[in-house]
């Protein structure tokens, strides 16, 4: 089973490579969200698939035998909450961002760092080309 | 004597005390000011309760839940982090006092005391966590804080810097994740004191210097080092004062931290193949910042780029590797963060009596206000590395530490980028402090005179730290003495793989 989660794997961090060089922020939150959840299936394949039994240990016995790993479900469960917090946060921020400065091109943001004076020729020129 | 659980946890308590109650008065900002103030001064003395502990070289571990070691979450403290603890309280306390003005834009948020305290709760349970997935833990609380703070203000170009700020970081602690996925995947172990003791009998070595390699760029990212800096510069220079000065304090620094634990406890068997990589990257990151640095004329931009600049000196210890580099490395950092959040704190001051961030629309204050000029002074020259102040004797070390190993090109290096340095500070001296003031440009200076108790509490900061400056290069021998100890303690990793793992070492070796 690994060698298939390993390149559904890596077919998720390239779809999230793709997104996150997007200049629509948009796309980049959706880039975000697939990382986030490649990483967890890169712990979940760490974690070994070679036991779907759940990790319980039996009455009288101390050791758990023949279950499937659990210590890599509670890493995961603790990733995906934090990053559901992060994306959360980010929706809000990317839409308040969008709101303010009345654009989703992640380019077209220069507030924080306007062109300067003395690199202004080629800037511009970046500048006219903006899709609409 | 307090027990090494007491000692280990009351750090991470009063940060976590001091969230939980800021969250419960939220709509009270005297009662909020207070309890920030007082969490903040519990930080600082159970850092200093700490770091006596450990100060004679004992490693103090704990093992949360009474898991035994390699099972459970631990907290280790050994000198480095331990002084890096003490090196936060500090911080707190002095940004903390300085942020009680009123003087976050605009106007003092409900928010701002609660995430403050996160930001350190944060920083601190990376600084002592002992495990590699519950540091990412720590990283993500400090990265949601500082994604709060920068965004307080809520302005056009704050969130923009956000949008930006907010995203690369994201990815690379998503990076990290990763990264840790693949280390559990090859080792089955989080400890890492496990770690250390697994990872050199591992069979595939190349698999272990391509997980060195990515969790360089995880934490690379964080430090910004070249060239994964590019979030820095877009954001720290939209916040206000006092959250810009706590961000260039510990942000990087706990990325510094990572990699100097990580390349000296996990890494350091492939040297060979990491070494000239990570000199390359400490050249760039120095030559790029202090160059960015001179073409900008908003103090908080040249400050910023400056920060990037200083990572690269951190990363002569490991490049290095000598006892006398890791304890440059150390002094460096411990230094730098003193140096760099009072320069940050100066120019918040440099705003309220001159009226711009702008060098261009700045001039005069040596005249209206020469102490200020001496206090900018201090750490602007101890940041070049003019002896006889602190950043002398951590460049002397590191520098020399690196000739001695015969690295002619990274110490080259890092004395020029220490003249580039002296450049951008001497550009701030002449546009604030000595050219004429620009016409109109005394009234801000009367209203900031007027105002005595904002000056008290904007000043107090800034004369601590520059005093902790002073001290640190006029009596350096204790400090230097401490980092050398706490260098060779890094590069000697069986005394903290002992308190760590400790009685159950013989135990986890029969059942493998």
């Amino acid at each position: 089973m690994e060698p298939v989660f390993a390149i559904v794997f890596g077919v998720m961090v390239a779809v999230a490579a793709y997104l996150l060089m997007s200049r629509n922020v948009l796309r980049i939150v959706l880039g975000l969200l697939v990382l986030g959840n490649a990483a967890n299936l890169s712990i979940f394949i760490a974690g070994r698939l070679d036991s779907r039994a759940p990790p319980l240990v039996p009455v009288g016995e101390t050791v758990l035998v023949g279950g499937a790993n659990p210590l890599p479900q509670a890493l995961i469960l603790t990733a995906i909450v934090i990053s559901f917090a992060l994306v959360a946060f980010t929706v809000v921020l990317f839409q308040s961002a969008h709101r303010r400065l009345a654009t989703l091109d992640a380019d077209a943001m220069r507030e924080a760092e306007p062109e300067l004076q003395t690199t202004a020729g080629p800037m511009k020129s970046r500048r006219a080309e903006e899709p609409a | 004597m307090m027990s090494p659980h007491i000692l280990l946890t009351l750090p991470i308590l009063f940060p976590i005390l001091g969230v939980a109650f800021c969250a419960l008065f939220w709509s009270k900002k005297a009662v909020q000011r207070f309890i920030s103030l007082i969490a903040s001064f519990g930080l600082l003395g159970s850092a200093l309760a700490l770091t006596a502990a450990v100060y004679d070289g004992t490693v103090l571990a704990t093992n949360f839940g009474d898991w035994d070691a390699p099972f459970g979450i631990v907290f280790v403290a050994d000198m480095f982090a331990a002084a890096m603890v003490l090196i936060t309280g500090i911080m707190a306390v002095a940004v903390g006092i300085y942020g009680l003005n009123g003087n976050i834009e605009p106007k003092e948020n409900a928010f701002y005391h609660l995430l403050y305290q996160g930001l350190l709760l944060g920083v601190t349970g990376a600084f002592l966590t002992g495990d590699i997935f519950n540091l990412y833990v720590w990283f993500e609380i400090m990265l949601i804080s500082s994604f709060g703070l920068l965004a307080l203000g809520g302005t056009r170009a704050q969130l923009d810097a956000g949008v930006k700020y907010v995203t690369l970081n994201l990815i690379a602690t998503t990076f990290f994740l990763i990264t840790v996925g693949f280390l559990y995947g090859i080792t089955g172990t989080l400890n890492m004191a496990d770690l250390a003791r697994i990872l050199p009998t591992l069979e595939n070595q190349g698999l272990v210097t391509t997980l060195a390699v990515m969790f360089l760029m995880a934490f690379g990212s964080k430090a910004a080092v070249f060239p994964l800096f590019y979030w820095l510069p877009a954001a720290y220079h939209t916040a206000s004062a006092p959250i810009v000065a706590i961000f260039a304090a510990l942000l990087t620094k706990v990325g510094v931290y990572a990699i100097i634990r990580t390349f000296t406890l996990l890494f350091d068997g492939d040297a060979g193949y990491t070494g000239p990589i990570v000199a390359a990257i400490a050249i760039f990151t120095m030559v790029t910042g202090v160059l960015g640095a001179a073409a900008h004329f908003d103090i908080r931009r040249i400050l910023s780029f400056h920060i990037i600049s200083q990572i690269g000196y951190m990363l002569f210890g490991i490049v290095v590797a000598t006892p006398l580099a890791v304890g440059g490395s150390i002094l460096y950092v411990i230094h730098h963060i003193i140096v760099k959040a009072n320069l940050f704190l100066i120019a918040g001051v440099i705003d309220r009596a001159g009226g711009s961030f702008d060098l261009k629309k700045l001039g005069g204050l040596y005249a209206s206000l020469p102490m200020l000029g001496v206090l900018f002074l201090i750490p602007a020259l101890s940041l070049a590395g003019l002896p006889p102040l602190s950043g002398f004797w951590s460049k002397f070390t590191v520098i020399k530490a690196s000739l001695d190993a015969g690295h002619i090109v990274l110490a080259a290096s890092g004395l020029l980028v220490g003249l580039l340095t002296l450049y951008s500070m001497l550009k701030i001296w002449n546009e604030a402090f000595w050219k004429a003031a620009p016409a109109g440009g005394t009234e801000s200076v009367r209203d900031w005179q007027a105002d005595r108790k904002t000056k008290l509490l904007m000043l107090t900061p800034i004369v601590s730290l520059a005093a902790i400056t002073l001290a640190i290069g006029l009596f350096a021998e204790p400090f230097v003495d401490f980092s050398m100890r706490a260098g060779a303690q890094l590069l000697n990793t069986s005394a903290y793989i002992d308190a760590v793992i400790g009685p159950s070492h013989l135990a986890a070796e029969a059942n493998p």
